[in-house]
C-alpha cells in the first residue's frame, strides 16, 4: 500500500515538469513586455533594464527555465510583477480560500447528488425520477456564474437571508487558513457561523453542476445493478428493500461515483473562478485574473502548477478509497 | 422458405436514415434538445432579419433609452448604454455557435488523427502522444483556456484557439481508447494482410469505425464549449465588449444588480438554453448510436 502511494506520487513529477515546461514557454511567448506594463510608460530605458536583469529576463531561456523549475522545488516560485512578492506567499494567503470552496462545494454535491441519485433510480420512470432528472439536466447546462448571480438576486437581495459578498467578517484564529475547520479548532461559535453563512450561497453555486453529475452517474449505475442475479438473490431471501438498496446497490455503484467525484474536481476548480468573482471570494481565482491581465508570467505559471498539483493529488485520493470500497481492487499489483 | 423471405428487400439509404431518425426522436428528451438546437441556430442565421434593433450590437449609447425594463417596446430591456439586449442575445447566438464549430472543427483535426496513430502504432509514438495530453489534462480545461487566451490577447479570434488549445486531448483520449479497441478486430487483420499500408489501415478501417462516437462527442462537447467560452467572456479573458457576446454581456450587466436583474439575466439564460440543448441532443445520439457513456 505505501509502495503503491510512493508510486503514484512519483508520477506526478512528470507531469508537473511537462506542465511547467509548456507553461513557461507559452509565458514567454507573450505579446506585450510585462516590465513596461508594471513600470509605465514614463519608465526610462534603464529602469527597465534593471528590472529585467532582477527577474533574469536577460538569461538564455533554458537557463530561465532551469532556474525556474530548481526554484520550484526550494518552494520558491519567483517574483511576482504585480504585487512585487515572492509568488509563493501570494498563493499560501490565497489558496485556502479556494481549498476551502471547493472542498465544501465537494460535499455539498455528494451529500445532495447521491442521495438524489438513489431516489431516482428505485423510482425508475416515475415522477421523482423525473423531477430529478430534469432538475440535474439544467444543472449541468446552467452557467455556474448565472446560478451564482441569481442566489445572489434571490437569497441575497430580495430575501435578504444570506451575505452575498466575501468571506464573513468575523475570522478565526489562523491555523489552517480554512475558516471552518479553523473556527472549530479554536471552538469559536460565533466565526463558524459567520463563515457558513457566508460559504453556502458560492458553495452552492459551485456544486450544482457537480451535484448533477454526480446523480446521474449514481443513477445510471444503480439501474445497471437492479437486475443482477445477486440482487434477485437478495430481495427473495426477503431482504427489506432498503437494504437491498443502500447496502447491496450502492456499495456496488458506488466506485464509479467515486471516479466521477475525483473527474470533477477539476471542473469545480474551473468553476470557482467564475463563482469567485461574482461573490468577492479572495481566492486565487482573483489573484490569477489580474496575474493574467497584468502578464505576471510568474504567478500565472505557478497557479497553473498549483491547480495541477492539486488535482493529481486528489485523483490519487480517489484511487486510495477505492481499494478501501472495493476490495476486488488490490492496489499495488 | 416462406414468401414473406423471398419478398424481403434491405431498407435502401434514406429508409434507414428516416427510421433512424423516428427512433432518435421517439425519445421527448431528445426532440426537446433539436427544437431548442434549431431554435438557436435559426436565431443566429436570421438574427439579421429578426432583431428589431440591428444597431444595437455595436458601441452606438442612446442616452434616452438606457436601463428600460422588458417591455413591449424591448422584450429583454435595455441595458447601461440604452441598446436593445433582445437584439443583442439574438445575434450573440452566432457568437456562441460558431465558438463552437470553429474549436470542435479544429479539436477534430488535430485530436483525431494524433489519436488514431497514438493507438494503432502504439510504442513509443503512443507514449509521446498521451504524455502529452495528459500534460495539457493535468489542469481543468478552462484554466488552460484562460492562460492562453490571457498570453494571445483575449479577443474573439483568439479565444478560439485559447479554446481549441485545451480542447483536442479530450478527443485524442478519446479516438485513441476506441482505436485500440478495434484495433485486433478481425476486419484489421484482414486489411494488414490484404497488404495495406499502415495509414491506409488507420484511417481507412479503423476512423470510420470511430466516427459515431466522435459525433456523439462533438454534440455533447458543443455545449461544454460554448458554456467554456461564455465563461471566458464573463471573466473578461473572452470575447471583448461591444461585441454581443452572452458571456460579456451577462459580466456587463452584473453591475447592474439587483435592480437592473434583465441586463444579465436574458444573455445568462440563452447560455443555458443552448447548452441544454445540445447536451439533450448529444444524450439522444449517445443512445442512438448505442456509444457507451464515458
Amino acid at each position: 500500500m505505501i509502495k503503491y502511494i510512493i508510486k503514484r506520487i512519483l508520477t506526478i513529477i512528470p507531469i508537473i515538469i511537462g506542465l511547467s515546461l509548456l507553461m513557461f514557454l507559452l509565458s514567454r511567448f507573450m505579446p506585450g513586455d510585462p516590465v513596461r506594463l508594471k513600470l509605465g510608460p514614463n519608465a526610462s530605458a534603464s529602469q527597465i533594464y534593471a528590472m529585467q536583469e532582477q527577474l533574469g529576463l536577460h538569461k538564455s531561456i533554458i537557463i530561465q527555465y532551469f532556474n525556474y523549475l530548481t526554484g520550484i522545488f526550494r518552494g520558491d516560485l519567483g517574483m511576482s510583477i504585480r504585487t512585487g512578492r515572492n509568488v509563493a506567499v501570494d498563493i499560501a494567503e490565497t489558496f485556502p480560500a479556494t481549498f476551502e470552496l471547493v472542498v465544501f462545494g465537494v460535499i455539498i454535491a455528494a451529500a445532495v447528488g447521491i442521495p438524489l441519485g438513489v431516489i431516482s433510480s428505485t423510482r425508475y420512470n416515475k415522477w421523482p425520477d423525473f423531477v430529478i432528472r430534469i432538475f440535474s439536466m439544467s444543472g449541468i447546462a446552467i452557467p455556474s456564474f448565472l446560478l451564482a448571480i441569481l442566489l445572489q438576486l434571490i437569497f441575497g437581495y430580495w430575501l435578504g437571508i444570506a451575505p452575498i459578498i466575501g468571506r464573513g467578517d468575523i475570522l478565526p484564529l489562523k491555523i489552517t487558513g480554512l475558516n471552518l475547520l479553523d473556527s472549530i479548532l479554536t471552538g469559536n461559535g460565533a466565526a463558524f457561523m459567520d463563515g457558513l453563512k457566508h460559504i453556502i450561497l458560492p458553495a452552492v453555486s459551485l456544486s450544482i453542476a457537480t451535484c448533477a453529475q454526480i446523480m446521474r452517474i449514481t443513477r445510471s449505475n444503480m439501474m445497471s445493478q437492479l437486475n443482477k442475479d445477486y440482487i434477485l438473490a437478495a430481495k427473495s431471501y426477503g431482504l427489506p428493500k432498503n437494504i437491498v438498496e443502500n447496502r447491496y446497490m450502492l456499495k456496488n455503484a458506488f466506485t464509479s461515483v467515486l471516479t466521477i467525484i475525483g473527474m470533477e474536481f477539476g471542473s469545480l476548480i474551473g468553476n470557482a473562478f467564475t463563482i469567485e468573482t461574482v461573490y468577492g471570494w479572495p481566492g486565487m481565482a482573483e489573484y490569477s485574473i489580474k496575474g493574467l491581465m497584468y502578464k505576471d508570467y510568474n504567478s500565472i505559471i505557478s497557479v497553473t502548477l498549483v491547480i495541477g498539483l492539486l488535482f493529481a493529488v486528489i485523483n490519487i485520493v480517489v484511487d486510495i478509497f477505492y481499494s478501501a470500497i472495493d476490495p476486488r481492487i488490490k492496489i499495488g499489483n | 422458405m416462406s414468401e414473406n423471405s423471398l419478398n424481403y428487400t434491405p431498407d435502401t439509404k434514406a429508409q434507414r436514415f428516416k427510421k433512424q431518425i423516428r427512433k432518435l426522436f421517439r425519445n421527448k428528451l431528445t426532440l426537446l434538445g433539436f427544437i431548442l438546437v434549431f431554435i438557436v441556430i435559426i436565431c443566429g442565421i436570421l438574427a439579421p432579419i429578426i432583431a428589431p434593433y440591428p444597431g444595437s450590437i455595436t458601441g452606438v449609447t442612446n442616452f434616452g433609452g438606457m436601463h428600460l425594463p422588458p417591455s413591449m417596446q424591448y422584450i429583454f430591456g435595455t441595458d447601461e448604454m440604452g441598446r436593445d439586449i433582445f437584439s443583442r442575445v439574438l445575434y450573440g447566438a452566432r457568437y456562441s455557435l460558431s465558438m463552437g464549430v470553429v474549436v470542435l472543427t479544429f479539436s477534430i483535426l488535430i485530436g483525431v488523427p494524433l489519436g488514431l496513430i497514438a493507438g494503432y502504432w502504439g510504442g513509443k509514438v503512443n507514449a509521446i502522444i498521451m504524455r502529452t495530453t495528459d500534460t495539457f489534462l493535468a489542469v481543468p480545461s478552462i484554466i488552460m483556456a484562460m492562460v492562453v487566451s490571457a498570453i494571445l490577447t483575449p479577443n474573439l479570434v483568439n479565444t478560439m484557439i485559447a479554446v481549441s488549445f485545451s480542447w483536442w486531448p479530450w478527443i485524442t483520449r478519446l479516438v485513441q481508447a476506441e482505436t485500440l479497441k478495434v484495433k485486433n478486430e478481425q476486419f484489421i487483420t484482414a486489411s494488414q494482410g490484404a497488404g495495406a499500408s499502415k495509414w491506409r489501415t488507420a484511417f481507412g478501417e479503423i476512423l470510420p469505425n470511430c466516427t459515431s462516437i466522435i459525433i456523439v462527442k462533438a454534440t455533447t462537447d458543443m455545449g461544454f464549449v460554448i458554456l467554456t467560452g461564455a465563461s471566458l467572456g464573463f471573466l473578461g479573458l473572452g470575447a471583448q465588449p461591444p461585441i454581443p457576446e452572452w458571456g460579456n454581456m451577462v459580466a456587463e450587466g452584473r453591475i447592474y444588480l439587483p435592480n437592473m436583474w434583465w441586463e444579465s439575466i436574458f444573455p445568462g439564460l440563452a447560455i443555458l438554453i443552448t447548452v441544454l440543448g445540445f447536451n439533450l441532443l448529444g444524450d439522444g445520439l449517445r443512445d442512438l448510436l448505442d456509444v457507451e457513456n464515458d
